[in-house]
């Protein structure tokens, strides 16, 4: 059968199609952290400017050396109420983003099931955290669950249709396929459509992690006794607006940073998600 | 190994809705292909080869007439492999939707690698294959389907003309290999002539056979083979084309 080994590409294709844009990407990479330092800078000094110049009462809007002053000499109280909040926002995530997965598997495979509930998730977003919070708070306690309840809340809608939609982007003509390899709805499920929606699960939850922060804030602002949101509130009445806005800043680089982590775990384990198009599908 | 019959078939589709028209995509579409046979259909764009195919899979149920085919498998105008996957599991999926273990699925696909010159290939994901070899990789997966009947629909249409020709060359030894009854769609005439045991030619919509050339050939073909050419020029008569 040598006349079918000697046809076809060379295996150098292999090697020679991909070192040039990860290179590229390295290079943009690096110029965009420069980028994004230099933003910050001047964000910071035009901060710094304003505060300084305008007249505004500290107390009312406190200037980025105050915000670092705080950050230094609270930080042993600022880490304590950190890993509350850092607690409840990671659970929170995981929680959502097991439910949410579960529930985006199951809209897309009962159509019956997502005409009925999909208004009613969309419905859900629309409460004010601040409204339900207090009811959560009498339902559940004062303890870790009204937390996860609003943190799981906010963080489930964007995880469910990031997945949804990762599954009504598979080709119907590979279901066609499929039919034809007389493969059981499971097994296409299994096969097919769990990898097919990992992609829309790190999109969704890109976008949870951010709101997930703020649900926590709201979460401990309507009852609690540690956690940042709960910082923030008892910090202004005492007129520590500085100790409130190191609070603000600590949950900005934590939203950052898991960001920043779900883009790794994403490239590691979905890397097919970021080819380039046209691998399949010309 | 069994064949194909359709007879008499009427496809037709209703546009949804008030402003939905109707489509009649096929009307007296007759055709068959004995046990083992090539038969290759040509028609131009639109004129219901893909729909012919899902009836012959089983995918459409025909509004008139009658579709009567051993269980056929489908190997669509593009791969369709999935991205995550590696060349062999790609393969192997045919068996591993069937409930086969990893492992097995794995032993059987692999010998078809070899034959068909993807060894060395087992582990590239799609991504890092050229169009040729994830063709090649599409219908090793509908091998293993082990059905009797191959509805291939204009498998090479998206490749180059060089990747063309040598796939085609490698389909028929592919065939040779392995005999299967198989109904091919094509726009190509010259894929047609040079594949084919027999070439089926359709009207424009609504597609039925209008002219039928047996194609009693020795392989291996080439296309600039005198009756090759003469093949086809009779072929494109037949579709209607300008001489």
């Amino acid at each position: 059968m040598t006349r079918f080994g000697r046809i076809g590409d060379p295996p150098a294709t292999l090697s020679a199609r991909h070192p040039r844009p990860r290179v590229r990407r390295r290079a943009s990479g690096l110029a965009g952290m420069v980028g994004a330092a230099a933003i910050l800078l001047a964000l910071l000094g035009a901060w710094e400017l304003y505060a300084v110049l305008s007249g505004v009462d500290p107390l009312l809007f406190p200037a980025p050396d105050d915000v670092a002053g705080s950050l230094s000499s609270d930080r042993a109280l600022l880490w304590k109420d950190f890993t509350v909040t850092a607690g409840e926002v990671l659970l929170g995530i995981v929680v959502a983003g097991v439910a949410g997965f579960a529930c985006a598997i199951a809209l897309h495979v009962s159509l019956t099931l997502r005409r009925s509930t999909y208004p009613l998730l969309v419905a859900s977003q629309t409460i004010p955290i601040p409204l339900i919070a207090p009811l959560l708070v009498v339902w559940l306690g004062f303890d870790l669950a009204p937390k996860l309840a609003i943190v799981g809340l906010v963080s489930f809608f964007p995880i469910v249709v990031t997945t949804l939609d990762a599954l009504t982007r598979i080709d119907p003509d590979t279901l066609k396929l499929l039919r034809t390899l007389d493969a059981p709805r499971l097994r296409i499920l299994r096969h097919v459509e769990l990898p097919a929606a990992l992609p829309g699960l790190f999109s969704g939850a890109k976008v949870a992690v951010v709101v997930a922060v703020i649900g926590a804030v709201f979460a401990e602002q309507a009852g609690s006794s540690s956690g940042l949101g709960h910082l923030v509130q008892t910090s202004i009445p005492q007129l520590l607006t500085a100790r409130a806005y190191a609070a603000v800043v600590i949950l900005s680089v934590f939203a950052i940073a898991l960001f920043g982590l779900l883009t790794l775990a994403e490239r590691l384990l979905v890397p097919w998600a970021h080819n380039p198009p046209g691998g399949t599908n010309r | 190994m069994d064949g194909v019959a359709v007879d008499g078939v009427e496809r037709i589709f209703r546009g949804r809705g008030r402003r939905g028209g109707e489509v009649v995509a096929l009307r007296g579409m007759s055709l068959r292909a004995a046990p083992g046979e090539i038969v290759a259909v040509v028609g131009a764009s639109g004129c219901g080869k893909s729909t012919l195919l899902e009836l012959i899979c089983g995918l459409q149920e025909p509004d008139a007439g009658s579709v009567t085919a051993a269980p056929a498998v489908l190997m669509p105008q593009r791969d369709l492999l999935l991205p995550w996957a590696s060349a062999l599991e790609n393969a192997a999926l045919a068996l591993r939707v069937r409930g086969m273990k990893t492992a097995t699925a794995r032993a059987e696909a692999a010998p078809l690698f070899e034959r068909f010159g993807l060894g060395g290939f087992e582990d590239a994901r799609p991504a890092a294959l050229s169009g040729g070899m994830r063709q090649r990789v599409a219908f090793v997966r509908t091998l293993l389907a082990g059905k009797p009947v191959l509805a291939l629909d204009e498998p090479f249409a998206a490749l180059d003309a060089l990747t063309r020709q040598e796939m085609q060359g490698w389909l028929a030894g592919a065939l040779a290999a392995e005999p299967r009854t198989v109904v091919l769609v094509t726009h190509d005439v010259e894929e047609a002539v040079v594949l084919a045991d027999r070439v089926v030619v359709m009207s424009p919509r609504p597609g039925r056979a209008v002219a039928e050339l047996d194609v009693r050939l020795p392989r291996p073909r080439h296309r600039t083979d005198a009756a090759v050419v003469a093949l086809r020029e009779q072929a494109l008569e037949a579709l209607g084309a300008p001489a």
